[in-house]
């Protein structure tokens, strides 16, 4: 999802009778759903799977922020522009909120993002995904955060406090994201010219399969799953998360009189489901080694608003300094 | 410039239900001034408060988790502390 493939390190799971003492006692409390603090002890795996898992998260909030970034110039209506700014702007909290995260499990906000501008940490592999169209705005909106949103409702009840907090958050904002952009393509497809319409199918044709995308590999092949459901930092499989996306999403398709680009999809009346075709995981697994479409056009914007910024930084901190030995004085 | 990192404050907002200031997170500034405008930005976009308050997360000195006994078991056995401890006769009103 916002955060795929997270290593756990750990590829087998053990039994109760496995771990040590320290290790039993945490995970009972995991089982009984009490939430791991910061000052808790806990297992140097669950810490360092959950750095990388959240920081994840956060890196890819803040780069999903450059395709929407690239339409703020160019929104049709001042109406629609504060709408994108606001939205825009909620992603960077998201990113702060995420980061903060991180620290109370000794993480350095520096580090992390350092190690992201580095190209050694991961985001999002939807974000490497070109915009270009203002309908891709209403896709992103709809697909891309809608998709968020089941991911992260579970992640409010995962099992470490200052996590399961930011995503409270997140996820009360989030909502906002997807009706604007839902909104937005309801203008275009049911209100709109023929032409608007037709850039609206031609966005859905592009964003679909990346959005399924999103949740992840197969649980087949998601070897780190079994860990992360056992201490409850990953709450539903990516399998069963992409097919509660889907099925809220055909009927909101139909809504819009758009078609989504599957010949596969067909309801499934014995499972109570709608049946999809298969992925192009190969696609995905290029999009996270870094071939795809836009990640070196994103991480060199990402790298340069930060090396642009440094003397924001540099001022603030020598003026807080200078006030400092004044006061000192 | 030293890559030295914007020291972490922790960020309290009083909502507008009259309520006491609440914790909502944290975030790295260089100052107070700045931690308070940074709280605004990343805390308050909805209208959640009407007043900040921003504390250096260095300052602050919390209980540990292992004297969670100690500090908090003395309570357990002191039921008669809450008032339904004590039954009271129907006939008895405004009370």
């Amino acid at each position: 999802m916002y955060a795929q493939l997270v290593e756990t390190g750990i590829r087998q799971v053990r039994s109760a009778d496995a771990l040590t003492g320290r290790e039993q006692v945490f995970q009972r409390r995991i089982d009984d759903g009490v939430r791991v603090e910061p000052k808790d002890w806990m297992p140097d795996a669950y810490r360092r799977t959950l750095v990388r898992q959240i920081s994840q998260h956060a890196h890819s909030e803040i780069v999903g922020m450059l395709p929407e970034g690239n339409w703020i110039t160019r929104a049709p209506t001042l109406k629609r522009k504060a709408i994108l700014l606001a939205k825009v702007q909620d992603e960077c909290g998201h990113g702060l909120y995420l980061y903060s995260a991180a620290e109370t499990l000794g993480a350095s906000r520096d580090d992390l993002l350092q190690a992201l501008h580095a190209g050694r940490a991961k985001y999002s592999s939807i974000f490497n995904y070109p915009t270009l169209t203002w309908a891709d705005i209403g896709m992103i909106g709809w697909l891309v955060d809608g998709s968020a949103i089941i991911n992260q409702i579970p992640l409010c009840r995962c099992s470490y406090g200052p996590y399961a907090r930011a995503m409270v958050r997140v996820c009360k904002e989030e909502s906002f994201h997807q009706r604007q952009g839902y909104d937005l393509l309801i203008q275009m497809c049911r209100h709109g010219t023929p032409e608007q319409k037709e850039m609206c199918q031609d966005a859905l044709d592009r964003w679909w399969w990346p959005a399924l995308m999103m949740f992840g590999p197969p649980d087949a092949d998601s070897p780190n799953s079994a860990q992360s459901m056992q201490w409850r930092i990953k709450l539903f499989s990516n399998d069963e998360l992409r097919q509660k996306m889907v099925d809220q999403t055909v009927p909101q398709a139909e809504y819009l009189g758009l078609r989504i680009p599957d010949p596969d999809l067909a309801w499934n009346a014995a499972r109570g489901h709608y049946d999809f075709g298969a992925i192009d995981w190969d696609e995905f697994h290029a999009v996270l080694r870094g071939d795809g479409p836009c990640n070196r056009e994103r991480l060199a914007a990402r790298v340069r608003a930060h090396e642009d910024g440094a003397w924001v930084r540099e001022a603030l901190a020598a003026h807080a300094g200078k006030r400092e030995r004044r006061a000192a004085a | 410039m030293s890559s030295k990192e914007w020291p972490l404050w922790e960020v309290f907002i009083r909502s507008q239900h009259g309520l006491a200031h609440k914790h909502v997170g944290s975030l790295h500034a260089p100052d107070a001034e700045m931690a308070i405008n940074h709280a605004r930005d990343v805390y308050t976009r909805r209208n959640e408060g009407l007043s900040i308050w921003v504390v250096r997360a260095a300052d602050i000195v919390a209980s540990s988790p292992g004297d969670k006994e100690p500090l908090f078991e003395p309570a357990n056995s002191k039921v008669y502390r809450h008032p339904t401890f004590f039954p009271m006769p129907d006939d008895i009103k405004h009370m």
